[in-house]
């Protein structure tokens, strides 16, 4: 199932929210993610991408998203940060915090 | 199973208005915990609102902050008290205890032999980084021997506690051990564990390179991360290893399965039999 996906998937990574650990780039099978200059992870060979969800599942900081080309994007960029759209009801609010 | 549920549902779980990213070091793996939790529970099905998560002190505490859950980070060690008392008063919550190696084993390791012993149903999740992280790097119950720390710098004497054999002995209901790098058995493991009633416990073991690391030849995370993938090996695999060849294998995987009634449902099945009599009583 993963491999037939593979050309057909993008890659996101926030750059605020990475710290660089290099886990990512060091256990991606495809080699798609590379460190540059400030140390942060980036998407160098995207179209490599087999989506087996590794980098996603181990990124410590929640800052990379794998998801296939044609799915409608639930949590966009802003500023280098992750900004889900507003789709869970905001319901008990000020409760916790 | 063709679409398996990443950082995009991890997102809609996070308290955006905190400040991102975590305090946690880069590498650090509380944060896969963290995720994993956060991807059980939606795999679960269960609402926001209906789940507890309790935090002891440490870099473990930390993670109880940014999750859009009913929070609680409560006293060093106390973590599963303060959880007794909430599944004794509200029995239909999910109760999650978020402990350190540090919290649950060394200040409150009465506290998580006595809540194993009463089987209350919570769910208790260990975060065993081998060391005291987040006060600069002391060694822990769970350092293990002839590592190098900060308070010994020519190596432990003692011997490490095996959280599980200890949960296994004051009779929890279920317990296993998974590891930061195996995140898709780590995260079936919580899953069953959630879903279990009595008490369970689940050993989550996470590198921490900034203070563990550092002092003991793993150069960055990725290495502790390598250290992971060899060490560790299937408790199925384990016990077919003959004994000379077990000496540094991490085994994981699920422990202990039993069947034990938990005591909140004990103690509410008595409450409801010692008021059947009261009701009628008044002829």
């Amino acid at each position: 199932m993963a491999r037939k996906s593979k050309g057909n998937n993008s890659v996101t990574i926030y750059p605020d929210w990475c710290k660089g650990c290099g886990i990512c780039v060091e256990f991606c099978p495809q080699k798609v993610l590379g460190l540059n200059d400030q140390g942060k992870a980036t998407v160098v060979r995207e179209a490599n991408c087999i989506r087996c969800g590794f980098c996603e599942l181990h990124c410590p900081d929640f800052a990379i998203v794998v998801k296939n080309k044609e799915e409608p994007v639930e949590v966009e960029m802003e500023n280098g940060t992750p900004k889900p759209k507003a789709k869970a009801k905001p319901k008990a609010k000020g409760k916790g915090a | 199973m063709s679409k398996f549920a990443g950082n995009e549902i991890i997102h809609q779980y996070l308290r955006h208005n905190k400040k991102f990213p975590h305090v946690l070091c880069a590498g650090c793996g509380h944060g896969i915990v963290l995720g994993t939790l956060i991807r059980s529970i939606h795999s679960l099905g269960i609402p926001k609102d209906d789940v507890v998560v309790v935090a002891g002190i440490g870099c473990s505490g930390r993670l109880a902050v940014y999750v859009d859950f009913n929070t609680i980070h409560t006293t060093h060690g106390r973590a599963l008290s303060f959880a007794t008392g909430i599944k004794m008063a509200n029995p239909r919550l999910n109760v999650i205890c978020l402990m350190g190696d540090g919290d649950a084993l060394s200040i409150g390791g009465n506290h998580l032999i006595h809540a194993a012993r009463r089987n209350i149903g919570v769910t208790a999740l260990v975060l065993n980084n081998n060391i005291y992280g987040m006060t600069g790097g002391q060694s822990s119950p769970a350092t293990p021997e002839g590592a190098t720390t900060m308070t010994n710098p020519y190596g432990q004497l003692d011997k490490s506690f095996d959280t599980v054999e200890l949960a296994r002995g004051a009779g929890a209901n279920f317990v296993a051990r998974g590891t930061v790098f195996h995140v898709n058995r780590l995260e079936k493991i919580m899953v069953q564990a959630i879903e279990r009633p009595g008490f369970s416990l689940v050993e989550a073991i996470t590198p921490c390179h900034t203070q563990f690391g550092r002092k003991n030849k793993y150069k960055s995370p990725v290495d502790m991360y390598n250290w992971l993938k060899k060490t560790a090996i299937t408790v199925e695999r384990y016990n077919e290893l003959p004994e000379n060849k077990r000496e540094g294998r991490l085994p994981i995987g699920v422990f202990v399965e039993r069947d034990r009634i938990g005591f909140e449902e004990q103690y509410y099945a008595m409450q409801r039999q010692l008021l059947k009599p009261a009701a009628k009583g008044g002829k």
